[in-house]
């Protein structure tokens, strides 16, 4: 098992590096004089003689690209012009709110998609079959801004149950009821769509799981029904649902950009739209860069989940 | 096609996404014909006016500019640069694919590398960095939005195109001296057409939603020229005290993308037969059970099968897969079901403890009667709670009837806790003990083992170790040897007969091989079409088979106890039991066969234990 995941983790130092790669080929395509289109209005005389220098111009692309990384490899991803502060430290802080809403969003659609499906396959047909699969066609098709709005409208300003927007209460926040109580309505909003589409999926893989002959073995051997379905069924259907989590999780880290904005959520896809805007081009490599190793790093944890499920994988 | 799109019709849902989708297409087609406002004229006299105020239908915007004119070109251009993504994606993904699957090797490889690097980003963050060095525009995001979809466009064109590039015609024309250019233009590209034309339809909503995204982030279109996002975006400041701004285009967000998804779903199913035949419905915990006419009596039998009926309801056809079959067993005794495949055989075994998958079984009339009590139709608990208690299975094939993703052990263990109370170290004793006892070597490691880790003989002993666990009363054998070879079966025939010696087991076994029957019965029946054809025991039948459709399974058997054989030796099919003909359904295939035995009805009969069912039997019984 851990030479499993070691594999795995050496395997992704390619794409890591991929990663860089591309990130850096896109930023290469700035029009124009970059050390000016990246400091826009920060662009004093002296700004721009210090960033073509950090950037290396008078080098080749290749040497430029290679001390790059290896900036980033210690740590140093560069200096945030607009809010005048090291990228690294701007992008931590954010990336942390961002991952207590997408992680919390990730584990609601988890669950919520899994169980739905599961009542919808184990029910087929049935009313509450219907039902799911009514609310998860309106769950696909609302596009997540679009539903965070009409949230607040519903339960922030008639209803007045949650609060509108934002990380913690001005006044006397902080603590945890208080951040649960802003997190609610973000959260639930940035897993409607993922919902909907794990729990289709557990629906379909539980009922082709429920066709197999060791469904029937189970059944023949006097298993109660309750844990065929939950036991044998799901654990086979999981083999099938857990890669679409892995999937899945890149969508709701996705739709947090949207829901951040919608919910002023100070998280780090706030913060890029927010650096695109000012032309904060360093911040933006640095965040872009750091989101996506870490999710390609997430995507390992979902590999090892399923080999630790499936003993057919080969460890 | 037309068969297509009726199929694609008759799903109303589907219906539904067309009608919308439709309109809204039509709507925005006469846009420029309808005597709307001009969506850019703003009239701050008349900010937020609510819908349905004189000259303003939806209302207006923060400007005063009128909103419906706003949400039908907004729509159009949401709609324009959609489709544009989708179309430019699809080239240049297309591209690509067909380029790295044409080419193959090095160029492959060097190509889907890169495409899987791109797909490790969470699409936006790659859609973001493309905005972030052009600059916000719509133009640009309409790039950002095409770029990130190429490479699933890649991919997927590349699958079929390494399927087509290794057939003939490609070869063919390589011969023929075309030239790489013209070999894609004119025989892989009509090919691959399709393939690109569906996976565009199930992306472009994708695409609008995206594109519509970045514009409602600021990133796309900009002020005056709006789109739907863009729309929504800046009603986003006035949501609170003017949210009628916000939802009008929303919701026209939500309608175009829940109808493309209708219509993609309809499209999906249409195209999936599986889903057409109703194929994937589950099957219920018990067989359905709708019993019609008398319930015959109970008789002192161990385990008796009464005039069983059980039927497969297909749509609007009816499969009569066992039409009143009568056996019973007593404590000790091993009965024999010989048939070929189709001939209601293990449909008869299935029924006994309700577990014929259902739909789309029904268990039409008879009764199952163990120790008296009949359990058709008896409730699903009482049936459970005899079910691998008193009346066990062993199935055919043991690699896909045991749970992949459970070690044996477990698998044992579980038999036996879902019947007794016991702690999971005793049950896994006890696991261990039944590994042994069904002759599994060094059982305490083995129990660990999943069962794709075993041999096929391995697994079927674990099988009936599974049947043994709870000690029944009868076990039912469905052809628990055809996988193996002949060896293996020997020793699993002889392992069962003693089963049956030292327990005193009744045991029912299921085979098309006369052979087994010979070695391990003491009486037989003979099945076809669903029905008993010959019964008796085991030796008399073999010395002189009555039915002439037993003399031919009986002659199609070289050496008695010789491994497996199919019956295809006869001559013709066994029909199908939707559609049996009146009087012998094996008057087809029947060198005796007369008029007469095409007109009615023909009975079992016989003296006990014998019986035959033919008009013109080989000898009398
Ligand atoms: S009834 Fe007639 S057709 Fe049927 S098996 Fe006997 S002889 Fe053949």
């Amino acid at each position: 098992m851990g030479g499993y995941i070691l594999k795995r983790l050496v395997s992704a130092v390619p794409v890591l590096l991929g990663i860089t790669i591309i990130v850096f080929l896109i930023m290469s395509l700035i029009p124009g004089d970059p050390a000016t289109a990246i400091l826009g209005s920060y662009a004093t005389p002296e700004n721009v003689e210090k960033l073509n220098r950090d950037l290396g111009l008078d080098k080749s692309m290749v040497q430029r690209y290679f001390i790059w990384l290896g900036n980033m490899l210690t740590g140093d991803f560069g200096r945030s012009f607009s809010l005048n502060r090291p990228v690294i430290d701007e992008v931590l802080e954010r990336f942390n709110a961002t991952l207590i809403l997408a992680g919390t969003s990730f584990v609601l659609c988890a669950i919520l998609g899994i169980l739905a499906g599961v009542a919808s396959a184990a029910r087929q047909y049935g009313l509450a079959d219907k039902a799911i699969t009514f609310v998860v066609l309106i769950g696909i098709s609302v596009p997540s801004f679009f539903l965070g709005m009409m949230m607040i409208l519903l339960f922030a300003v008639d209803l007045r149950w949650l609060p509108v927007s934002g990380m913690f209460a001005i006044y006397g926040g902080g603590d945890l009821p208080d951040l649960i109580n802003h997190l609610i309505m973000p959260a639930l909003a940035l897993a409607a769509v993922a919902t909907g589409v794990i729990a289709r999926l557990s629906r379909s893989a539980m009922l082709e799981v429920l066709r197999q002959d060791y469904i029937r073995t189970a059944r023949a051997k006097g298993v109660p029904e309750r844990r065929v379905i939950m036991g044998h069924a799901l654990r086979a259907a999981m083999v099938s649902v857990i890669p679409v989590l892995g999937i899945q999780a890149g969508f709701v880290l996705s739709g947090a950009v949207y829901i951040e904005i919608v919910f002023q959520w100070p998280g780090v896809g706030r913060m890029l739209v927010d650096a695109i805007l000012k032309r904060d081009l360093l911040l933006v490599q640095g965040g872009v860069v750091f989101v996506a190793a870490c999710y390609v790093i997430f995507n390992i944890v979902v590999d090892a989940a399923q080999s630790l499920l499936d003993p057919r994988i080969k460890t | 096609m037309s068969g297509f799109l009726k199929l694609l019709f008759r799903n109303r849902l589907a219906a539904m996404g067309a009608l919308v989708l439709m309109i809204i297409l039509a709507l925005i087609l006469i846009a420029p014909l309808l005597p709307l406002q001009d969506p850019d004229v703003t009239a701050t006299a008349d900010r937020f006016k609510r819908p349905f105020a004189d000259g303003h239908l939806l209302g207006t915007d923060h400007l005063g500019r009128d909103l419906l004119s706003r949400l039908l070109w907004g729509t159009r251009l949401s709609l324009a640069v959609g489709i544009a993504a989708a179309l430019i994606a699809a080239a240049i993904g297309s591209a690509i694919g067909i380029t790295a699957g044409y080419f193959g090797g090095r160029t492959d490889n060097i190509i889907m590398r890169g495409v899987d690097m791109l797909m490790a980003f969470p699409y936006i963050l790659l859609a973001l960095a493309i905005v972030a060095a052009l600059g916000p525009g719509l133009m640009n995001a309409l790039i950002a939005v095409a770029a990130v979809n190429v490479p699933f466009f890649a991919r997927n064109i590349r699958g079929v195109t390494v399927g087509l590039a290794g057939r003939e015609f490609i070869d063919a024309a390589r011969l023929a001296g075309k030239g790489h250019m013209r070999i894609i233009l004119t025989e892989l590209l009509p090919n691959v057409l399709p393939v690109i034309i569906i996976a565009m339809s199930t992306t472009v909503g994708w695409m609008i939603l995206e594109t519509a995204g970045l514009s409602f982030l600021g990133l796309g279109s900009q002020p005056p020229q709006a789109d739907l996002g863009s729309m929504l975006g800046e009603a986003r400041s006035a949501l609170i005290s003017h949210p009628h701004t916000s939802i009008v285009p929303g919701i026209m967000i939500f309608l175009i993308v829940m109808s493309i998804n209708l219509l993609g779903d309809g499209v999906r199913d249409a195209l999936d037969p599986r889903l057409r035949s109703g194929a994937l419905s589950r099957p219920r915990a018990t067989t359905l059970v709708e019993r019609t006419g008398d319930i015959p009596a109970r008789t002192d039998d161990l385990l008796a099968i009464q005039d069983l009926h059980t039927e497969f309801h297909v749509g609007s056809r009816i499969y009569r897969a066992v039409g009143g079959v009568s056996l019973a067993v007593k404590p000790g005794e091993c009965l024999g079901v010989i048939g070929e495949s189709g001939s209601g055989k293990s449909v008869t075994a299935l029924s006994v403890m309700g577990l014929v998958a259902s739909p789309p079984g029904v268990i039409t009339g008879g009764a199952v009667r163990f120790q008296g009590e009949d359990l058709i139709g008896a409730p699903y608990e009482t049936l459970r709670r005899k079910r691998g208690d008193r009346v066990a299975y062993i199935f055919q094939d043991p690699l896909s009837t045991l749970h992949p993703l459970y070690t044996v052990g477990q698998q044992l263990a579980e038999a036996i806790q879902s019947h007794h109370k016991t702690s999971n170290t005793e049950a896994r004793a006890h696991a261990i003990q039944l590994l042994s006892d069904v002759r599994i070597p060094n059982a305490a490691a083995r129990a660990d083992n999943y069962p794709h880790e075993l041999s096929g003989g391995m697994r079927q002993r674990v099988g009936i170790a599974m049947a043994l666990a709870n000690e029944p009363d009868v076990i039912i054998a469905d052809e628990p040897t055809t996988a193996l070879d002949v060896t293996v079966q020997a020793q699993i025939l002889s392992l069962l007969d003693d089963l049956r010696r030292d327990r005193g087991l009744a045991i029912i076994f299921i085979t098309h091989d006369f052979g087994v029957v010979a070695q391990l019965c003491d009486r037989v029946a003979v099945m076809y079409a669903g029905r008993i054809v010959e019964e008796g025991q085991t030796q008399a039948v073999l010395d002189a088979p009555a039915h002439p459709y037993t003399r031919r399974l009986i002659a199609c058997v070289p050496e008695l106890g010789g491994g497996r054989r199919e019956l295809a030796a006869i001559p013709g099919l066994p029909p199908l039991v939707d559609d049996l003909p009146p009087g012998c359904a094996f008057a087809p295939r029947c060198d005796k066969a007369q008029a007469t035995c095409r007109t009615g009805e023909i009975a079992l009969a016989g003296t006990a234990p014998r019986a035959v069912r033919c008009l013109y039997p080989e000898v009398t019984v």
